[in-house]
């Protein structure tokens, strides 16, 4: 028997190791282990991050091929890797605050980040679904995770039911494909398909349909949305910062993994169902945010609408869609965990504040939070020259290449009614009668949004490294 | 020529000054530092015109660098049509600097950092040479703007910024989708290699259309005019100013910059259509404006109105309608400016627009009524003011082209007058007898400072026009001279094919 290249998966291997050790810590430190534990948890990604950048390289495959590590695949596990560590970061002050401080939030994050990493890294049905479940576990746990709430346990179970459900569904087009095509391999079910004949296409078609739609549920596209209005309102605030940056990051690479290595060849076919699904995304968000009242709820429509625009360039197919993606997610996470810190920060002396009301004179009474807020909002609804405006340039350059100009134009308009909604936060903070204003904002949580705001202004004079990288990470899914 | 790069130093001069305001604290201050980087920007602004080649047709002091890549790139230039727009605009500035001193008195700080940057996208629109540059600055004006007439406007603010934030979003959006497509037939978004493109005549009406609908909104051009009124009348002076003096010329210098000659079927093709909706905005809007009772709205109303003739000019092709239409602009944003700024002093003493809370101002202010005077002659179209100029020679271009349209546009003429100076008589003459109205001082030294350098500049034009049009006349020529190459191309072709 051969031994599997091990090195290959180091950073993976790492970061498992570094989750039992944290469980191990926490379960030896009981008390007062929250903290240490955060930061330990907090250092084990970043070192990660770092073992994945040194394996950048050549693309390589291993464990059976069941396991690819690419450029690709380094692009979206930084990315996944850094808001994961915000994340936690993020989480402390509050989890402190409201007593939730115990050691297995971190650990869970950790575990659930691993298994993102399998998901990017998947190179076969069966790691895909390992993948999922890893994350998706971890993250049934963590939303239900403040017990002795009922709106929390409630978002906890509804996220679970439903995510089983996808989990059924997914599970049933993996075998559909398998049962056409005769391998769970990616790399062979693309032979198969470029190979295959008439009677192959149907079912194999109907096999794509659901993989689809659990993948759509992960990613939370319309009709897969449902669950991400009220886990985002109901659990505690911090596991909504999570849930609305690493796992999206996660599920877009399983999507675009999926979908243009195996399936390249069928472009045309699924090419429609994409379409569908990204107008549907792109005009519940827009829409539907209109009335919403509390911050997380709005947040949510906003997360479906972005991720209707980076299918859009899904959709296109192209070298060039795939690289809008990337650029297109690369800067949602960053203005979504601007936008996050800014909301953890809506504190009065008491109590944590979610309703958009509350924010009314802001402008006054926080002038930097409010500009910082100002800027996310501007940059959500694509205004130029802020880093939002280019996430949707690249997706519409790339669907207008590969002919997709009516969804452009859909996209394009769907962006002015979405951008209703960002500018009366802006009204709201602006134009209103100041409302009691919030307790000063923790130092890592200002420091966070003043460099997601630097980042989201500046990103117009110096676009290159995010751009190239994003381009290189493109390629290789299509060599 | 220069070889220093003029250009990006005069548009991202203003950025600086803002970000001292930024850094720096009180609001006292925050208005001196925006004053003296509002001169200072003028001043630099002024070799452009000084070492402008006249005789060149090209772009010039064109400045170019690595941006995005893949063919898009930071390219700067102007050539006779941009050149007077970025004078305009850095002239004008001061004068909102110094009209806002008293008139704003909360968030200073805020106020100004957002005309300084207003400042630096309106000069960048005139610079740019490349699409997606151009679409950067044109679209990021709506932030500075939105906040100026949302958070210092008056009491329907919120209204109006939101109504002129989504209008013209939704135009603009339409232009990127073109954009975007032309950028992907091209390959490059650089506005010179796409002036040389031929696109295909279907392709044409769409890309024309969708160019439209952008400029359109901006001008604007009825029936998408109706932000403006809300907007003029909420937003502070200056904002006024600033709204009528550049932002609406960014849709005509559009019209000149990409529809001409970007698309020179399609122009030709929908130019009964621009015709029709000017008539009925010059016509319509007048009439509109004869009812207004708030003072503001009557000026907006009146913007429309003048725009409509620049829409005309502009759609005549000839060297007439063109030049008359660029010097229409420069008037208008001059002409109207003042207007807005002759109402803001007697707003800023009594706080009300409304017409027939005033009457009698000649007798306790007789410096303001002649200065009001002036500038409804000038907006009437006076012949030795700027008005005339440009009105005439639209009217000229537009006889060569279609007698209808002239003619009706003469009516515009007209009812101008009478709008306008009906509404002078309403204010200034009659009896003075309400005793706030009594009480009302006359124009103060800085007001008198605001008002002279638009007094001479209005004459300058009206008796010595020369200067003004020299410079943007070879330009004009080539781009004339294009338009009617690319139609002679298209009969021949047509020929051909039968």
């Amino acid at each position: 028997m051969v031994m599997p290249e091990f090195s290959i998966a180091s950073a993976e291997i790492f970061l498992a190791i570094a989750a039992m050790a944290l469980l191990m810590i926490g379960v030896f430190k009981k008390e007062k282990a929250f903290k240490p534990v955060s930061w330990l948890a907090v250092a084990s990604l970043i070192v990660t991050a770092l073992l994945v950048l040194m394996g950048d390289g050549p693309t390589q495959v291993t464990f059976s091929d069941l396991y690819r590590v690419d450029t690709f695949g380094t692009f979206m596990k930084v990315l996944a890797l850094g808001a994961s560590a915000l994340a936690i970061i993020m989480s402390m002050d509050f989890n402190v605050r409201s007593k939730m401080d115990r050691f297995e939030f971190p650990v869970l994050i950790v575990i659930a980040t691993l298994g993102m990493m399998v998901m990017i890294s998947a190179n076969d049905l069966m790691s895909l679904y390992l993948g999922i479940e890893l994350m998706s576990l971890s993250l049934y746990v963590t939303a239900a995770f403040r017990r002795n709430s009922t709106r929390a346990t409630e978002a906890g179970l509804k996220y679970f039911v439903l995510g089983a459900l996808s989990s059924g569904m997914l599970l049933y087009g993996c075998s559909l494909i398998y049962g056409f095509t005769g391998t769970t391999n990616f790399t062979l079910i693309a032979q198969a398909v470029a190979g295959g004949t008439g009677e192959l296409g149907l079912g194999l078609l109907v096999g794509i349909v659901f993989l689809t739609a659990g993948l759509c549920f992960k990613v939370s596209a319309v009709p897969f949305h449902m669950w991400t209005p009220d886990v985002y309102e109901g659990v505690p605030t911090p596991v909504t910062a999570f849930f609305a940056a690493a796992p999206k990051i996660a599920g877009m690479a399983l999507f675009i993994r999926a979908f243009i290595t195996p399936f390249g060849e069928l472009v045309d076919q699924w090419q429609q169902i994409i379409f569908v699904v990204s107008v549907l995304s792109m005009g519940l968000g827009a829409f539907a945010a209109i009335n919403q009242r509390n911050i997380k709820r709005l947040m949510a429509y906003s997360s479906i609408g972005h991720i209707g625009y980076a299918l859009v360039g899904l959709a296109a197919g192209t070298e060039e869609g795939i690289r809008g993606v990337l650029i297109y997610l690369s800067i949602y996470v960053v203005m979504n965990i601007g936008t996050f810190a800014i909301i953890l920060s809506m504190r009065h002396k008491d109590r944590m504040v979610e309703d958009i009301s509350e924010l009314a004179g802001l402008g006054k009474s926080r002038p930097m939070m409010a500009g910082l807020l100002m800027i996310f909002m501007f940059s959500m609804a694509g205004i130029p020259p802020l880093a939002g405006f280019f996430g949707k340039f690249y997706v519409f350059v790339a669907a207008i290449d590969a002919g997709l100009i009516s969804l452009a134009v859909i996209g394009l308009l769907a962006s002015v009614v979405s951008a209703f909604y960002y500018i009366r936060i802006i009204k709201i903070m602006y134009f209103d009668e100041a409302a009691e204003g919030f307790l000063d904002p923790s130092k890592s949580l200002s420091i966070i949004m003043v460099a997601a705001g630097v980042f989201i202004v500046f990103f117009v004079a110096y676009p290159s490294p995010l751009k190239d990288s994003a381009a290189a990470a493109a390629s290789v899914l299509f060599q | 020529m220069l070889d220093w790069n003029i250009l990006s130093y005069v548009t991202f001069l203003p950025l600086v000054g803002a970000f001292l305001i930024l850094i720096t604290g009180s609001e006292n201050n925050a208005r001196w530092v925006a004053l003296w980087t509002t001169l200072a920007t003028f001043v630099i602004s002024l070799p452009i015109w000084i070492y402008f080649d006249n005789s060149q047709a090209g772009f010039q002091f064109v400045e170019k660098a690595e941006w995005l890549g893949g063919g898009i790139n930071y390219h700067m230039g102007i050539d006779g049509i941009s050149i007077l727009f970025i004078i305009l605009t850095t002239f004008l500035m001061p004068l909102c600097i110094l009209a806002s001193w008293k008139a704003i008195t909360t968030r200073v700080r805020e106020y100004m950092i957002a005309f300084l940057f207003m400042e630096t996208l309106m000069i960048g629109v005139f610079c740019s040479l490349d699409m997606v540059l151009f679409y950067l600055f044109f679209e990021a004006g709506l932030i500075p703007m939105f906040l100026i007439i949302g958070i210092w406007g008056g009491a329907n603010r919120v209204y109006a910024s939101f109504k002129f934030f989504l209008y013209t979003l939704i135009g603009s959006v339409l232009m990127l989708a073109a954009m975007i497509t032309m950028y992907v037939i091209v390959g490059t978004t650089d506005i010179p290699t796409l002036m040389a493109t031929d696109f295909d005549s279907h392709l044409q009406i769409w890309l024309w259309l969708a160019f439209f609908a952008s400029f359109a909104v901006k001008v604007p051009m009825w029936p998408v005019h109706t932000w403006l009124p809300d907007a003029h009348v909420q937003a502070p002076t200056a904002g006024s100013v600033i709204l009528a003096g550049v932002l609406l010329k960014m849709g005509g210098y559009g019209l000149l910059r990409f529809s001409l000659p970007m698309f020179p079927e399609a122009s030709e093709y929908f130019t009964p259509l621009v015709f029709a909706l000017s008539v009925i905005a010059i016509i319509y809007t007048s009439l509109v404006a004869l009812v207004q009772k708030d003072m503001k709205k009557l000026i907006a109303y009146s913007s429309v109105a003048h725009m409509g003739f620049i829409t005309i000019g502009i759609f005549t092709f000839n060297q007439q309608g063109l030049e008359g239409s660029i010097l229409q602009m420069i008037s208008h944003g001059i002409v109207s400016g003042a207007l807005f700024l002759c109402v803001g002093v007697v707003y800023d003493r009594l706080h009300t627009r409304e017409i027939s809370r005033y009457g009698g101002l000649v007798q306790n202010m007789p410096k303001y009524a002649v200065i009001f005077m002036f500038f409804t002659m000038a907006t009437i179209g006076l012949p030795g003011t700027s008005g005339f100029v440009g009105e005439f020679l639209i009217l000229l271009g537009a006889y060569q082209v279609s007698t209808w349209t002239a003619a009706f546009a003469t009516t515009g003429v007209i009812l101008g007058a009478a709008y306008s100076l009906w509404l002078y008589r309403r204010v200034v003459f009659g009896d003075l007898v309400k005793e706030d109205v009594k009480a009302m001082l006359d124009v103060s030294k800085r007001e008198i400072a605001i008002f002279v350098p638009l007094i001479l500049v209005a004459l300058w034009i009206g008796v010595y026009p020369d200067p003004f049009l020299d410079v943007m006349h070879a330009s004009v020529t080539n781009l004339m001279e294009q338009h009617h190459a690319s139609m002679e191309l298209v009969k021949s072709t047509m020929h051909a094919a039968k």
